[in-house]
């Protein structure tokens, strides 16, 4: 056993703490400082001689020079194992809950809790059989979690393959006691548990292939699943000012969507808004499962009080997670909010190491770090033929709402889509405020491509001709371009905006979408007459009313059936008659 | 046995630097000048150099004036006795009482964890309809008031708070005027609200320093009251002031700054304040209306948007109204949905028709002919401003919402205004069970 590596503090400034070392330290090695009783969690970030920078996880309040620092040897890791659903951690997979039924309301420093409860109890089945060679990864056996067959797999960093020397019997087992006995090629033995720690900094890559992200994935959100669609295993960003509504359209996103798990990193954003997010979702019911929404999801929030390095692992640790359940053939989505707060972190920290300042005094490895993190994203196919993904859905929130600015422009290079949000559409209430003329996606939607295309076409007519009247006038404005502007507004009206509050009209299926897409397509190619421009206003109003009542109707009901007949009705009193 | 240190070696804006040993990090000091002694805080440990921020600012002190070191971080009484009390920036008494030292809690003190805090779900009703109709107040919301110099935030935050149902008023004074404070005592006491008041006061006289520690003692008094039951609201005018005393102290410790001069952890710093509302399970609240002036009447300047990014919305006070576009309040869906059932349409439909009739004021403007739909909007537009958006209107939400009515039946046909049907056949004004 070695002796422990100590080190003694020299300076702090914030949450930076540099310490001499008498040995040898290790580059992103987590180390403790010793405060009395307490213990507070810190991660070497540069070394320099004998001298240890540290960013601290926690307050610096009251460190003292001279004070003790513990080197650990191990990289900063999560646990990973059957638990995580429905949990809510902080961004070093410290369980909340547990923590405010031990210590009370408020988030007191140097307490870590184990984020798995050691003594849980599951029932394992197992799959391998003593004899079989696996790989890293490979299933070994199975408990249930919530609604998840949760593999237990090979450890993630063994190196080749390796022999099941033993493995338990069906039955309870907790998370301390081992599960399998592997022998390795050099003939050592490694025991598996039910859980296993990875390094949170490193993706996990033990599956076969990486593949082109190609299924959609339905948020159910029209503007973004008809036009600006997100794959499965693909990424996407979400840049806007404050107030245009990133949150509620992430909160949407992860009801909805259809994955099957939801992994929310809230990064440096409100509590409040967190807290919406874990009253509401045990009482929501998944219509597709049947069962509450936290069965699926884990929540890992650092919000903007809590301590700022701790912020920048956060995202870290929820990915991980992501790609753990991904290596078990599921589907995941990890949503991130804000990226622009990590990125904020590591600007702090930067600034505090005193590194040469980028744009913005944003360190230079900023586009690398945000480049890396989102790679993490991708569609899988496991060494047993199965697929899975992890999609990233990340925030921005630019300064200024400016679009130009460093993160939003690093985060565009490396994403797959890109939902901008826009204040003049958030001012007028146009929600989701995502814009659709400076949109775009990479990725294929379940629309039929020339509907869409002609979708997007009359959106930028109908904005041409807004800006044109802005000049000349309405009278000076043709009756057709006219025509196509109120197209263009109602498409705008009853297709992209939706009613967040109307329980039908918060979330469209994809089937839904198709149909009503199909519908107001017949209405832009159609052909029109009307006496005047009054005459054209009068009749859009009306059918944006009616389409207002459609919009709120149930799927398939007759309800529905009704109003689609009353509807085509109305457009066919306008259409040009045959001749 | 507490040392007293003498040798300064270095004196350099508001910070000096004096060789010291055992000394935590932010640790609290006293500096003895001949102009009289004043708070420091410690903001760097370098080996034996030991960094503070002097409150009172550095100007006449001496490189062999002395340094006692407290041992603790900046504290504050709390409780009861605070009650009806005047205290300075760093809770000196300013009222000729006498100095209180009971229940004395670090400033600055941990987070909440998420899971202990619960939605916000109760409406603070302030009889503005541009505040309880369209962007309606909530228990617990941080909300800044967005302005520029000379627009009566202050008159808004002393009528909200002197309207509002709440157990205590906490008022932070950061750089505020003199005539300002005056405004706050008396209108206070006139209402017979200064009784459960307390002021912590850095007036524009002070050293600018100083006012850094305002927020934190108003918000852990704040927290003293809410843990024990009470619904808190705390009024912190100005904020811009405070980020710029954050932007001196990083210049002076030579931190790379990252947006006009201001501080990379802007940011940080200002949530780590505003995320001090809550409303606690099981427990009180604390509610914060900030003011935020806007050099420039420039919202992407850092700090309204670094607050605007913080907090719970925003109410742009402009022209001595409050501008319907840019006003947010991000919780009202927590409360506006028990209200009225005609609440939420009344809000949307009059907002998207107010937008429509901006811009037909502005094709008016340019000279375009008006078609009779723009000039329907004209007219709504105007009885809007008129009736609704008047800082003087003073009535409760249910007459708002009537009024609202009112003023839509008075300009448009019901499909003009695109509400459903049902909804039409319920409220609108003559219709249905109303013409019987």
């Amino acid at each position: 056993m070695a002796t422990k590596r100590t080190g003694r503090i020299t300076k702090i400034s914030g949450n930076m703490v540099t310490a001499a070392f008498d040995t040898f330290a290790v580059q992103n090695e987590v180390a403790y400082i010793i405060h009395g009783q307490e213990r507070l969690k810190s991660e070497v970030i540069r070394i320099r001689g004998n001298l240890a920078e540290m960013q601290v996880y926690e307050s610096t309040i009251g460190l003292k020079i001279k004070e003790e620092v513990e080197f650990t040897d191990e990289l900063l890791s999560v646990e990973l194992g059957p638990g995580l659903l429905g949990q809510i951690f902080d961004g070093l997979e410290n369980p909340l809950p547990l923590i405010a039924e031990k210590h009370g309301f408020f988030l007191t420093r140097g307490i870590y809790l184990k984020p798995l409860a050691d003594e849980s109890q599951w029932e394992f089945t197992p799959l391998a059989k003593a004899g079989d060679i696996v790989r890293p990864s490979d299933k070994l056996g199975f408990v249930t979690e919530k609604i998840f067959k949760h593999y237990i797999m090979a450890p993630f960093y063994l190196h080749g393959a390796s022999e099941v020397v033993s493995i338990a019997a069906s039955g309870n087992y907790n998370l301390t006691h081992p599960v399998a006995r592997l022998k390795d090629a050099s003939g050592k033995i490694q025991e598996v548990f039910l859980k296993q720690a990875w390094p949170v900094k490193i993706p996990i890559q033990a599956y076969a292939e990486k593949l082109k992200p190609q299924q959609p994935l339905v948020t159910k959100m029209r503007l973004i699943d008809s036009l600006f669609p997100v794959a499965k295993g693909g990424t996407y960003c979400i840049p806007g000012p404050f107030g245009a509504g990133k949150t509620v359209l992430q909160q949407l996103t992860s009801r909805h969507a259809e994955v099957d798990i939801v992994v929310i990193a809230a990064c440096g954003e409100r509590a409040g808004e967190v807290v919406e997010t874990l009253k509401t979702f045990p009482a929501i019911i998944d219509p597709k499962t049947g069962r509450p929404l936290s069965d699926r999801t884990v929540i890992i929030c650092n919000t903007s009080s809590m301590p700022v390095a701790a912020r920048e692992s956060s995202v870290y640790t929820a990915v991980t997670i992501a790609e753990y359940y991904r290596q078990m053939g599921l589907h995941v989505l990890l949503l991130a909010d804000s990226t622009s707060r990590w990125a904020q972190a590591m600007r702090e920290m930067s600034g505090r190491l005193e590194e040469i300042p980028g744009e913005e005094a944003f360190p230079a490895y900023l586009e690398s770090r945000i480049a890396s993190f989102y790679e993490r994203a991708g569609a899988v196919r496991l060494y047993d033929g199965s697929a899975g993904s992890v999609t990233i859905g990340g925030t921005v929130s630019p300064a200024g709402g400016n679009f130009e600015e460093p993160v939003t422009q690093a985060t565009l290079k490396v994403v797959g889509a890109f939902h901008g949000l826009s204040r003049e559409r958030s001012d007028a209430r146009r929600y989701p405020a995502i814009d659709p003329l400076i949109s775009w996606s990479k990725y294929k939607s379940f629309i039929d491509e020339t509907q869409m295309k002609r979708g997007h076409a009359i959106l930028r007519k109908s904005h041409d001709v807004a800006q044109m009247m802005k000049v000349i006038g309405e009278e000076g404005t043709s009756l057709a371009d006219f025509v196509d502007y109120l197209k263009g507004e109602f498409f705008d009206f009853v297709y992209l905006q939706q009613n967040a509050f109307d329980p039908v009209d918060e979330a469209t299926p994809r089937e839904r979408q198709k149909h009503i897409f199909n519908f107001i397509y017949q209405i832009i190619e159609a052909e029109l007459v009307f006496q005047d421009k009054e005459d054209a206003r009068q009749f859009f109003q009306k059918l944006r009313q009616q389409f207002r009542s459609w919009n709120s109707a149930t799927w398939e009901s007759p309800e529905f059936a009704q109003l689609e007949k009353e509807t085509a009705g109305l457009i066919a009193t306008q259409r040009k008659p045959y001749t | 046995m507490q040392k007293v240190y003498t040798n300064i070696l270095q004196i350099a804006g508001d910070v000096i630097v004096v060789e010291a040993e055992g000394v935590g990090y932010s640790e609290i000091a006293e500096v003895t000048t001949q102009r009289g002694v004043s708070l420091a805080q410690v903001i760097r440990l370098e080996g034996r150099r030991v960094y503070l921020q002097v409150f009172a600012g550095s100007k006449g002190i001496s490189t062999g004036d002395k340094v006692r070191f407290l041992g603790h971080p900046m504290r504050i009484a709390s409780g009861d006795n605070l009650l009806g009390r005047i205290f300075n920036g760093s809770g000196t008494p300013l009222d000729r009482g006498p100095a209180l030292s009971e229940n004395v809690v670090d400033i600055g003190g941990p987070p909440v964890n998420p899971t202990k805090r619960i939605i916000p779900n109760k409406i603070i009703r302030t009889g503005i309809p541009m505040i309880d109709v369209f962007n309606s107040l909530v228990e617990s919301q941080k909300l800044p008031i967005f302005s520029i110099a000379g627009e009566p935030y202050n008159d808004l935050l002393a009528r909200i708070a002197i309207q509002a149902e709440i157990d205590v008023i906490i008022l932070g004074g950061m750089g505020l005027k003199y005539d300002d404070f005056l405004f706050f005592r008396d209108i206070l006491q006139e209402q017979g609200s200064l009784s459960r008041s307390v002021f912590f006061i850095h007036t524009a006289a002070d050293p600018t320093v100083e006012c850094l520690l305002v927020p934190d003692i108003s918000l852990a008094v704040a927290e003293q009251f809410a843990l024990k039951g009470k619904r808190v609201l705390v009024l912190l005018t100005d904020m811009t002031n405070f980020c710029d005393a954050l932007k001196e102290i990083s210049i002076t410790m030579e931190q790379v700054p990252s947006n006009r001069g201001y501080p990379g952890d802007l940011y940080s710093q200002l949530a780590a304040r505003y995320e001090k509302a809550v409303d606690f399970d099981t427990a009180g609240s604390i509610t914060i209306l900030a003011a935020t002036t806007m050099p420039g009447d420039d919202v992407t300047h850092p700090v309204p948007d670094n607050t605007g990014y913080i907090t719970e919305g925003q109410f742009y006070l402009k022209g001595r109204i409050i501008e319907p576009f840019g006003s947010l309040s991000r919780l009202k869906q927590q409360v506006n949905g028990k209200t009225r059932p005609d609440h939420r349409t009344i809000m949307d439909t009059m907002i998207q028709l107010f937008a429509n009739y901006r811009e037909a004021l502005e094709k008016q403007s340019m000279g375009f002919q008006m078609s009779p739909w723009d000039k329907k909007l004209l007219k709504y537009g105007k009885l809007f401003e008129n009736h609704m958006m008047s800082l003087e209107a003073n009535i409760p939400l249910e007459k708002a919402l009537d009024l609202g009515w009112e003023l839509l039946a008075e300009c448009f046909t019901p499909e003009e205004t695109g509400i459903k049907k049902s909804i039409i056949e319920q409220y609108w004004p003559g219709h249905a069970h109303g013409k019987d």
